[in-house]
């Protein structure tokens, strides 16, 4: 069985196709990389895999825990277990930080502890400091309104506060160390390895990934990752070995990925690229 | 009263009568318990279950602690508590008698008519012409100090009935008034008029803190004609919130900051349903050195309704600071919201500022709650009851306290 299975999708935002029989497979306990140049489609493909409004699917189709999600509004693909680091959230004017933590979390308990004892909204607060001041987020953030005001790195790191209340399955981190420095890549990179359960024994690893990167450093704290794409104009060119596939952009740029030709010599020529912990 | 004053009243009634520009015929509606026996009830213990109700859903809690309790239903008033001494509340028609200027007493008529116009449009000229029909009267003396909120709680208890109120509040100087005060409707008198003269009287460094929560029907027509007058390092500040049905609401308080750096703080809060029709705003005009004023709105309009939310300020004197901040958000397709700001510099030593924001919830807002996990309709909720967590850091702490109750309470059960 696979967890997600992106079957030959094409999308269409705002009347123009950017997606182009696009298909993606992650299993149980997998992570893997998309990498391209700016405007290939990344971004497109997470608010398509949300259902967000003006994503339009023309043709193919998207499975998630074995269940077609293509057309399910985008809460009830949240309710199943798939959750979004944006690249860009919106600032929520009116909506305090704090306060759609706690509703995260009642959703969270609703969802998945509805068998077992009841997560109230009490025992959240306190758990919702500690989440919090592991991020270095004063209560004067939680106070703000989502993302307004905050830097490029807050952002970030408030998006993945969210993650940490919500525990999704399959996490989707669209450029999480973009515009962050270089302390708190390493502090993103450390909760995503959590988050993922990159410490448990494989048998154990339940949770999979897709990260979006441009940059490559965040991987090396993110143990193993199962396979690199490459995404150009809208479709995958080029799938491997993540070491492999980088080293060859850093040589080679992009362009050679459409052929797929640059990989042959990748690792070796370029081992300062270092996956190993 | 004023021969003058009256016979002009008249003459703009008459007027007024041949244009009906807003469609209200003041002829169509009665006086209702006009002359009937004032004070049905001894004490609080003695007002009726249903009655309560109402006032609670304008936030007035008889059980609460206060500083007096002021209750007119229709045009006579049914109790009268006042429990601070140096700070009267009583009704006004035996205000006027006890305050006629005789042994170094205050006179009352001095201020009658002094910050509202009477002769200004058909209603106040209707409530002149009424002579002075009951209301209260609320007097601070020099220094003295609410402990508790005042509260008051004017009640249309008829169908067909145009209530005529008239108020007048005094804060002497260094004197500091909290008032709660709720106007509601009878479920059973919907169809009803209810007109309301308040005049303001604040004095050298005297502070007002004003709340007032307004519950009508979908057939009641409300015309509040509001006058405050702010003299030297005078503050008011000034909550509005209507979060029911209405017919046509039409008001427009006039504040006169006459004194040096006296200031104005004014809040209003409309959630328009239904085919309600809302015209509201405030006009302040800066004359003081130094004198400020802010003038904010948060609308929020469903259904049909259509709400006007204008905001006047005039700068007339030295060093003058004036903002207008209205938003509104238009959650129905039949809705509508015009946003009429208006700042007037008359003096090149002023700054006034003015922003206002119309529209409906951002999709992608609405989208990224979803990918929380919230449902369309959670993530609506969520961002317009964040729009309407309205800043009460401007009234002193048990005001502020009690009139967020107030909100929190009046939107959870209009909005469901
Ligand atoms: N609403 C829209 N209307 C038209 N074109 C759009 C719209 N939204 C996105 N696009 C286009 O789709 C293409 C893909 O955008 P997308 O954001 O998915 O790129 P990306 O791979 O995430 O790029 P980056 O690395 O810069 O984040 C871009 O050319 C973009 O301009
Ligand atoms: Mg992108």
């Amino acid at each position: 069985m696979s967890f997600l299975r992106i079957d030959d999708i094409s999308v269409e935002v705002g009347g123009k196709l950017i997606l182009k029989n696009f298909s993606l497979n992650i299993d149980r306990g997998e992570v893997h990389v998309l990498l391209g140049p700016n405007g290939a489609g990344k971004t497109t493909l997470i608010k398509t895999l949300l259902g967000f409004k003006n994503y339009k699917v023309l043709q193919g189709h998207i499975f998630f825990k074995d269940q077609e999600i293509t057309e399910l509004p985008t809460n009830e693909r949240v309710k199943l277990g798939i959750g979004v680091l944006f690249q860009h959230p919106p600032e929520i004017n009116g909506v305090k930080l704090s306060n759609l933590l706690t509703v995260c979390g009642q959703k969270r308990g609703n969802n998945n502890h509805s068998s077992t004892e009841d997560v109230c909204e009490d025992d959240l607060a306190p758990d919702l400091q500690n989440l919090a001041s592991r991020l270095n987020f004063t209560d004067e953030y939680l106070n703000r309104d989502v993302n307004m005001g905050f830097s490029g790195g807050e952002v970030k790191r408030s998006e993945i506060l969210q993650m940490m209340v919500l525990k999704p399955d399959l996490l989707l981190f669209d450029e999480p160390d973009s515009g962050v420095d270089v302390e708190n890549v390493e502090l993103i990179a450390k909760i995503m390895r959590e988050l993922l359960d990159r410490d448990k024994i494989p048998s154990l690893q339940n949770k999979s990934g897709l990260i979006i990167t441009h940059l490559g450093y965040i991987l090396k704290f993110l143990g193993h990752i199962t396979r690199a794409h490459i995404m150009m104009d809208g479709t995958i060119t080029c799938s491997g070995d993540p070491a492999m596939i980088i080293n060859a952009i850093m040589k080679n740029g992009f362009e050679s990925c459409r052929q797929c030709l640059a990989c042959t010599d990748g690792a070796t020529v370029f081992p300062e690229v270092d996956f190993s912990l | 009263m004023n021969q003058d004053v009256k016979s002009k009243a008249q003459q703009v009634l008459n007027e007024a009568k041949l244009k009906n520009d807003d469609g209200i015929n003041l002829d169509d509606y009665n006086m209702g318990n006009l002359g009937e026996a004032e004070g049905a009830y001894q004490s609080e213990s003695e007002i009726p279950r249903d009655i309560k109700e109402s006032m609670d859903s304008v936030g007035i809690d008889v059980s609460a602690k206060k500083s007096g309790l002021y209750l007119q239903s229709g045009n006579k008033h049914d109790l009268c508590v006042s429990n601070v001494k140096g700070v009267e509340l009583m009704p006004i028609k035996e205000a006027l008698i006890k305050y006629d200027g005789t042994d170094g007493k205050l006179n009352l008529k001095d201020y009658l008519w002094k910050a509202v116009a009477p002769d200004k449009d058909k209603y106040t000229a209707e409530a002149a012409i009424q002579e002075i029909t009951q209301g209260y009267f609320i007097y601070a003396k020099k220094g003295q100090k609410t402990i508790f909120p005042l509260q008051s709680c004017l009640f249309v208890n008829l169908p067909g009935m145009k209530q005529v109120v008239h108020n007048i509040i005094i804060a002497e100087e260094g004197s500091e008034l909290d008032i709660i005060t709720g106007c509601t409707v009878h479920k059973t008198a919907k169809k009803a008029l209810h007109l309301g003269v308040s005049e303001f009287y604040v004095k050298e460094n005297a502070r007002v803190s004003f709340s007032m929560v307004h519950n009508w029907g979908d057939d009641t027509n409300v015309r509040p004609r509001t006058g405050i007058i702010l003299e030297d390092n005078a503050q008011f500040s000034n909550f509005y919130i209507v979060m029911s049905a209405v017919k046509n609401l039409q008001t427009n308080p006039f504040i006169q900051l006459l004194g040096k750096n006296s200031s104005y703080y004014g809040q209003t809060l409309i959630y328009g349903k239904g085919d309600s029709y809302f015209d509201t705003g405030a006009t302040a005009h800066l004359i003081g050195e130094g004198s400020k004023a802010e003038l904010i709105s948060r609308v929020l309009a469903v259904d049909n309704a259509h709400i006007i939310a204008r905001g006047t300020i005039i700068g007339d004197g030295k060093n003058v600071t004036g903002h207008i901040d209205c938003s509104a958000l238009i959650l129905s397709n039949n809705s509508r919201v015009d946003s009429i700001p208006e700042i007037s510099a008359r003096n090149p030593e002023v700054t006034l500022t003015h922003e206002a924001s119309v529209g409906k919830i951002a999709d992608d807002h609405i989208e990224y709650l979803m990918s929380r996990g919230l449902s369309e309709d959670e993530a609506i909720n969520l961002i317009v009851s964040g729009f309407l967590d309205v800043d009460t850091s401007p009234l002193p702490e048990k005001l502020a306290k009690e009139t967020e109750k107030i909100i929190e309470m009046v939107s959870a059960s209009e909005m469901g």
